[in-house]
């Protein structure tokens, strides 16, 4: 065999006291990684195809197998680090793009982990969530300039017309992965899981797929650059629609289906021919500025009789806060911003790695920017990109955050293994492929009762956390930076984020 | 072949817990076979049951493949049970408690008469001992081995 500059990522180590050869790795790595030797009654393992994905260590009924990050050193470098070198080789080998799957991995700051959450002490009493009512309720949607009352016979009326809005039982919902970039057993396990809590999915840019209409009153559905799968009843059915102007992990590049992956029902629901491939455009041909963006918001309002939200989804970029504005004066009904961490099918490496700002700045950026222009009533603000853990999700809303998307989060809570390597199409847990031998192993009903499982115990976790700070409501915590305070934060950081250093009292 | 007739779960017809496959989400990674082996072996330990019984044991369930499409097969425990029928020594039986298809194999002259009338293959010739192999619906146990291990959820135990 010829020998290759790129060594393998992985070891791949088979405990021959634990192996029992009952070959359950061979039949579960779709990377050929492991093979059976008949003539030797062995198992053998190739760690050069080992992606790090953990499925056979996780199904091996007798724990033989452990996977390691391979111990084949570079000389010390933090200039030339053995990720650019190893990069090097694989662009020398091949001459073309480099992809990666989900979000940036870099070892940048991670601003939530530099924030802290406030409670109470003695001067005001903390809340149990468990004896006394909480309230999650979030309301997505412009909300009026003013309300108006008036006094009838039978009390009070509202005589504000107010706006559609989308109610949701918590601030999360599941953002946009489309059908095509995971399998159709992932797109119905993500819909149903919105459709048993009460909060929304998103149908992503690749369409509906006709299993999942059933849920679509949960669902929000994408209109890209592409356009695909888009049609009057598309539009109808949803809950909302989003305009689809960037993606946190690729901003400024469009998207790229490729042809083999668009079978029949791919074919159906992005409504393109079969096997031609799917090319999203890095913009939409016909918005050039804001004023574009708002011919389409209205068109769109139009087609639904002004009956759904209309919302805008940007990349989080250097002028983050002006764009959120323009989109709200565009009329969009929310605007959501995704950071540089957010996830991705595929993107081209350098662009993941190295294109937009964290979301931690770009929210509290724009929720100011909106703030000062006197125009944050007129459109919720939704943020994605990252968010690992309910405290994020809480922090999140203290900066400025009607909701979070979480898509990395809940593709993890199915099984993903944060491999990276979705744009293979080789998904061993049957999430981000469209193989018949692997979207099987994603079981819609099990993935299902795990996304509600998280969601639930999320929603649990911020009523503890309000609580603790005396907050019996998360319309009261929502951008109240007095809640957060900084650690190991620069003076500019801290402005940025309007946020006090810990140690810092009211 | 005589349908003992009436309700209930000890005369083989009516409701009563059975192994289903859901074949739409059957992975064919085998460990349904595998916990079957380790249940029916002496130690019902995996690696003892896999080093010594490997080859004197027959899984009382097996996955059947073609192409992407898979699923687990074993005894149906069918109301009207051919290899009851068949069975030259009464060693076949049906177990009174739990409707179960069963073999005595203190009785079971090896003559392989199930083996040949059952329709599904769910009856194997042991490998070392000469008695009739098949599922019994793990005896004693809350929930079948199979049903119990697999990954996916592509085993239930329900009543039907």
């Amino acid at each position: 065999m010829r020998k290759w500059l790129v060594q393998p990522d992985f070891v791949v180590e088979r405990d021959p006291e634990r192996c029992v050869q009952c070959q359950v790795c061979v039949r579960q790595c779709a990377n050929d990684v492991h093979s059976y030797d008949a003539e030797d009654g062995a198992v053998l393992s190739d760690s050069a195809r080992c992606v790090g994905c953990h499925r056979c260590a996780t199904l091996c009924p007798t724990g033989a197998i452990s996977i390691r990050q391979s111990e084949l050193e570079f000389r010390c470098n933090s200039n030339w680090t053995p990720g650019l070198i190893r990069n090097l080789y694989r662009q020398a080998e091949g001459g073309g793009v480099l992809l990666s799957g989900m979000g940036s991995d870099r070892p940048l700051k991670v601003y939530w982990d530099h924030l802290l959450l406030n409670a109470s002490q003695v001067t005001n009493p903390s809340i149990d969530p468990l004896r006394e009512p909480m309230e999650l309720a979030t309301f997505i949607g412009r909300k009026p300039d003013r309300v108006a009352y008036a006094r009838t016979d039978r009390g009070a009326e509202l005589q504000t017309v107010l706006e559609p809005q989308l109610e949701l039982p918590f601030p999360i919902l599941f953002s946009a992965m489309s059908y095509g970039s995971i399998s159709l057993n992932a797109a119905l396990a993500l819909a149903r899981a919105a459709h048993e809590t009460g909060t929304l999915g998103n149908s992503g840019e690749g369409g509906m797929h006709r299993d999942v209409r059933p849920y679509a009153g949960n669902m929000i559905v994408q209109v890209a650059s592409g356009r695909f799968g888009v049609d009057v009843e598309y539009l109808n059915r949803a809950a909302a629609i989003e305009i689809k102007i960037g993606q946190g992990a690729k901003p400024g590049i469009g998207g790229h289906l490729p042809g083999e992956k668009v079978d029949a029902a791919v074919s159906e629901t992005r409504m393109i021919p079969e096997g031609t491939d799917a090319l999203s455009p890095a913009p939409h041909h016909d918005i050039y500025s804001i004023e574009d963006l708002r011919q389409l918001v209205f068109a769109i309002k139009e087609a639904t009789r002004y009956g759904k939200p209309v919302g805008v989804k940007i990349a989080a970029v250097h002028n983050v806060a002006a764009i959120a504005s323009g989109c709200v004066r565009a009329g969009a009904d929310y605007v959501a911003i995704d950071g540089f961490r957010g996830g991705t099918g595929a993107a081209p490496t350098v662009i993941r790695d190295h294109v937009g700002i964290p979301i931690e700045f770009a929210l509290a950026a724009a929720d100011a920017r909106l703030r000062e222009e006197g125009i944050r009533n007129r459109a919720s603000l939704i943020a994605a990109g990252s968010f690992r853990s309910s405290a994020d999700v809480v922090k999140a809303v203290a900066l400025g955050a009607d909701a979070v998307y979480v898509a990395t989060a809940a593709l993890v809570a199915m099984g993903c293994h944060l491999c990276q390597r979705c744009y293979t199409g080789k998904c061993n847990w049957g999430i981000a492929t469209q193989d018949p031998y692997l979207t099987r192993r994603l079981n819609p009903e099990v993935a299902t009762r795990r996304l509600v499982n998280l969601l639930r115990s999320w929603a649990f976790e911020i009523k503890e956390m309000l609580g603790g700070m005396g907050i019996n409501a998360i319309e009261s915590l929502r951008g109240n930076r007095e809640h957060l305070r900084a650690v190991d934060l620069t003076e500019a950081e801290l402005e940025v984020l309007g946020v006090k250093a810990a140690g810092v009292g009211a | 072949m005589s349908g003992t007739g009436g309700g209930g779960n000890g005369n083989g017809s009516g409701p009563r817990k059975r192994i289903v496959a859901v074949e739409a989400y059957c992975i064919g990674c085998r460990l349904c076979e595998i916990n079957c082996l380790v249940k029916r072996s002496r130690s019902r330990k995996i690696l003892k049951a896999f080093r010594r019984e490997r080859d004197a044991v027959v899984p009382g369930i097996r996955v059947e493949e073609s192409g992407h499409v898979s699923f687990a097969l074993q005894c149906r425990h069918c109301d009207d049970a051919p290899c009851i029928a068949a069975c030259i020594t009464g060693a076949m039986h049906r177990d009174p408690a739990t409707g179960a298809v069963v073999c005595d194999e203190s009785r079971c002259a090896g003559c392989w008469s199930c083996v040949m009338v059952c329709a599904v293959g769910a009856v194997r010739p042991g490998k070392k001992r000469k008695v009739a192999s098949k599922c019994d619906l793990c005896m004693g146990e809350e929930m079948p081995v199979c049903v119990a291990g697999c990954p996916n959820e592509a085993l239930r135990y329900e009543e039907r």
